[in-house]
């Protein structure tokens, strides 16, 4: 699950580390009590920063909400200094409009929440990272010199310019590592202790919090030698939170798709696409490779679900609902590889689901595996809009077929 | 011949008691597998009774159920946040093959199973751990350890690997459908930290005499797939064949399990299929394809073989023709006879090459 920065700096704080201290609002009423509690804290000069489940803010543009070609601003981030007003007024033409960045697409991510920072003097950005290496089945910490660009970049172009260090899982991060990248960014006297300790307290939350990924892209140093994270992005492992029970109510819902998040009430793991064939697959590989099949058979995904093992009446009737509420979905293709279940009782299932709800395309269904004679015969005398499919190939013609008659 | 698991293989069942466990248990039972105990920690000394064959006793923790009844084997049905636990069990306990069926472990867990596996390994004990979040792996009409419905498969010699669940039955079936037995089947599941990779049950199925070819079916996400097609160029002279599920995938989204997610524009299957294709394995565009690409490569193979054969069945036949004219043409002109027995010599030299 991604978090904001203005969440992932308030989760680093609690390990001590160094973060760029701010206060979060998602209105513009909020913003002088914001620049008051700052001010209390002995800060005089203010950053404003969109807060979005996406990178390349500062260098993202702000569109109109009521009129997607009128830019209302350029840059989803600004250093404002210590003019209270002039930041106001930056801000007020965030709120609630779209900003578009490298990373959201064109339709952009409306910004709800602002992150009021302080602003402050440095002399050098760095770049600090951690994730999984699937390769080595390590952690590993990347640091550069290169901070505050896209690190993907530096990776393709100047590779020598990223030191990695690989955690051993047993021991954890060790000094001389932490050394060997204070090191490696050419860091020394106070900053380089600085960096020893903040690195050291950066490890430590990225294992208890249980994260997959935790970037400070910048980290600076500033004129006065200190180590500080400028920006912080974390993403937290949703399997890990039983052991974490207040992460949940860190999740945005404003940044998940509104279908995306119906389908999970109904446990279906959905995705929307923008193609017009809707699939609903038990399993995920089997669902992936549902979504090439109908790309190869002419048409395009309208989605990815998956909706488990069992395909019960249940989850096939919220199946159709959720693909049904994508409106471009022109016809339907379920793709059931029955193994340990019937194949003639989840034919029965997607009947009773289909007389539940009013099926307006044509709706492929392709059961395999046990008794899957016997389904293809209860759906072929359903009487309803429902075309029987035996292996995959027959389901891809059939979903062409429906495609031409629907078109 | 198979990898891994037999007739032989002798398997304990971790969560024996619990709903899964129990359901899969007896599956397994009934399939044929040895299921020799099962483990639920305070439950040790009663029995689990399936509807079919003897009772299985069950013990309180997997180095009992070694001790007790020699078990090689584990299969583990145990939730998610008890199962890193019963991995490590497992291997310390002395298993030879661990199959984590659980979906659902938190990465940083993996990453400490991982390396506490690989460590038990040593000159005289191995231990191969295969998952978690997979179905499992099978040696058809021996061994069934996990969820695959068995039917499906059918004895042969054909491995099957793969990062997914229903799509290896997909592919499974088009195999059995077209007469085509497998040796082996594993599912290594979808997660970023798994025990066995492609590469090394590629490795295990190479060195398997009864394994005439090989498919494997990858995923977006990760580069486990480009890594085995390194290693095949260079040592497997077995065919190959590959299918990669999510061309139709977005970047950045997670498609269900939680390894399979292209990030920073890696791990796309375009990449994958290029590099697997320049190191020959024969790639299934299609999910549909997958058994009729292992039909061609096998009927490859047989050609192969049966060429040479064919070749002297009709020089033969050639031979047999030839002297049939020169019986019947006896008394025909000496020359014409030289001419004959000349042509014959081409034939057989031409079979030479």
């Amino acid at each position: 699950m991604k978090i904001h920065e203005y969440q992932a700096k308030n989760l680093l704080k609690n390990f001590g580390v160094p973060v760029q201290d701010g206060v979060a609002i998602t209105s513009i009423e909020e913003y002088d009590d914001a620049v008051n509690s700052l001010l209390n804290r002995g800060i005089n000069q203010y950053v404003v920063k969109s807060q979005i489940h996406a990178g390349g803010r500062g260098k993202g543009i702000v569109y109109s909400k009521d009129n997607k070609h009128e830019i209302v601003v350029e840059g989803g981030v600004k250093f404002i200094g210590k003019d209270v007003q002039k930041g106001k007024d930056y801000a007020s033409k965030l709120l609630g409009n779209i900003l578009v960045t490298h990373q959201t697409g064109d339709e952009g991510k409306e910004v709800q929440t602002l992150f009021i920072t302080e602003g402050l003097d440095y002399k050098k950005e760095l770049y600090l990272g951690i994730l999984l290496d699937r390769t080595v089945s390590k952690n590993v910490i990347m640091a550069s010199t290169e901070g505050g660009v896209e690190i993907e970049k530096v990776a393709e172009e100047t590779p020598e310019k990223i030191i990695k260090v690989w955690v051993d899982p047993a021991v954890g991060l060790l000094s001389y590592q932490a050394r060997e990248l204070g090191f490696g960014l050419g860091l020394e006297g106070t900053a380089f202790k600085e960096f020893v300790k903040f690195i050291t307290l950066l490890y430590k939350a990225y294992e208890v919090t249980d994260a997959s990924l935790l970037e400070i892209n910048p980290m600076v140093i500033t004129n006065d030698d200190k180590v500080i994270a400028l920006d912080a992005k974390v993403t937290l492992d949703d399997n890990a939170f039983y052991r974490h029970k207040e992460y949940p109510g860190l999740k945005d819902e404003n940044e998940e798709d509104k279908l995306e998040l119906e389908a999970a009430k109904y446990n279906l793991n959905y995705i929307k696409l923008d193609g017009n064939v809707g699939c609903m697959v038990n399993g995920a590989g089997l669902a992936m490779g549902t979504m090439d099949l109908i790309k190869l058979a002419g048409g395009s995904p309208a989605n990815f679900l998956d909706v488990g093992g069992t395909a019960t009446p249940e989850t096939v009737e919220n199946g159709f609902k959720i693909i049904l509420s994508d409106k471009h979905v022109k016809a339907i293709l379920i793709n059931i590889f029955g193994g340990i279940v019937r194949c003639d009782r989840v034919a029965l299932g997607v009947i009773q689901a289909a007389k539940n709800i009013d099926i307006p395309v044509p709706v492929v269904v392709r059961l395999q595996g046990t008794n899957a004679v016997e389904a293809k015969k209860i759906l072929d005398d359903s009487g309803l809009n429902l075309i029987a499919a035996t292996t995959l190939e027959d389901a891809a013609a059939k979903v062409n077929e429906s495609l031409s008659s629907v078109e | 011949m198979s990898i891994l698991v037999n007739k032989k293989t002798k398997v304990v069942v971790q969560g024996i008691t619990g709903s899964e466990g129990t359901f899969h248990a007896t599956q397994m039972i009934e399939y044929g597998t040895n299921v020799v105990a099962g483990v639920t920690p305070g439950k040790g000394g009663t029995s689990f009774k399936p509807e079919k064959g003897k009772a299985v006793p069950v013990y309180n923790s997997v180095k009992e159920a070694v001790q007790k009844t020699g078990a090689d084997a584990s299969v583990i049905f145990v939730p998610a946040s008890f199962a890193a636990d019963a991995i490590m069990e497992a291997a310390d306990a002395g298993i030879n093959v661990i199959v984590c069926i659980t979906e659902g472990i938190p990465t940083n867990d993996m990453i400490k199973v991982y390396e506490f596996v690989k460590n038990k390994n040593t000159a005289t004990h191995s231990v191969r751990f295969i998952g978690p979040n997979c179905p499992g792996i099978i040696t058809p009409g021996e061994c069934k350890i996990g969820i695959m419905p068995g039917f499906i498969h059918k004895k042969g010699k054909v491995g099957v690997i793969s990062r997914s669940g229903t799509l290896t039955y997909e592919a499974v079936w088009q195999l059995t459908n077209l007469g085509i037995g497998q040796s082996t089947c594993i599912g290594i599941g979808g997660d970023p930290v798994i025990g066995t990779r492609f590469l090394d049950a590629i490795k295990l199925f190479n060195e398997d005499k009864n394994t005439e070819a090989i498919v494997m079916i990858g995923e977006i996400g990760g580069s486990a797939e480009e890594e085995a097609a390194y290693f095949i160029k260079k040592h497997v002279k077995k065919p190959v064949i590959g299918f990669i599920a999510g061309k139709t995938a977005p970047p950045g989204r997670r498609m269900g399990h939680a390894g399979a997610i292209i990030s920073g524009g890696k791990g796309t299957a375009d990449e994958k299929i290029k590099v697997m294709k320049e190191c020959g394995v024969l790639i299934a565009e299609s999910p549909a394809d997958i058994g009729r690409t292992v039909e061609k490569a096998l009927k490859k193979i047989k050609a192969g073989k049966s060429k040479k054969g064919d070749v002297k069945k009709s020089v033969l036949k050639k031979i047999k023709k030839i002297k049939k004219s020169v019986s019947a043409k006896k008394n025909d002109v000496k020359g014409k006879i030289e001419k004959k027995k000349a042509s014959k010599k081409t034939v057989k030299k031409k079979n030479k090459k």
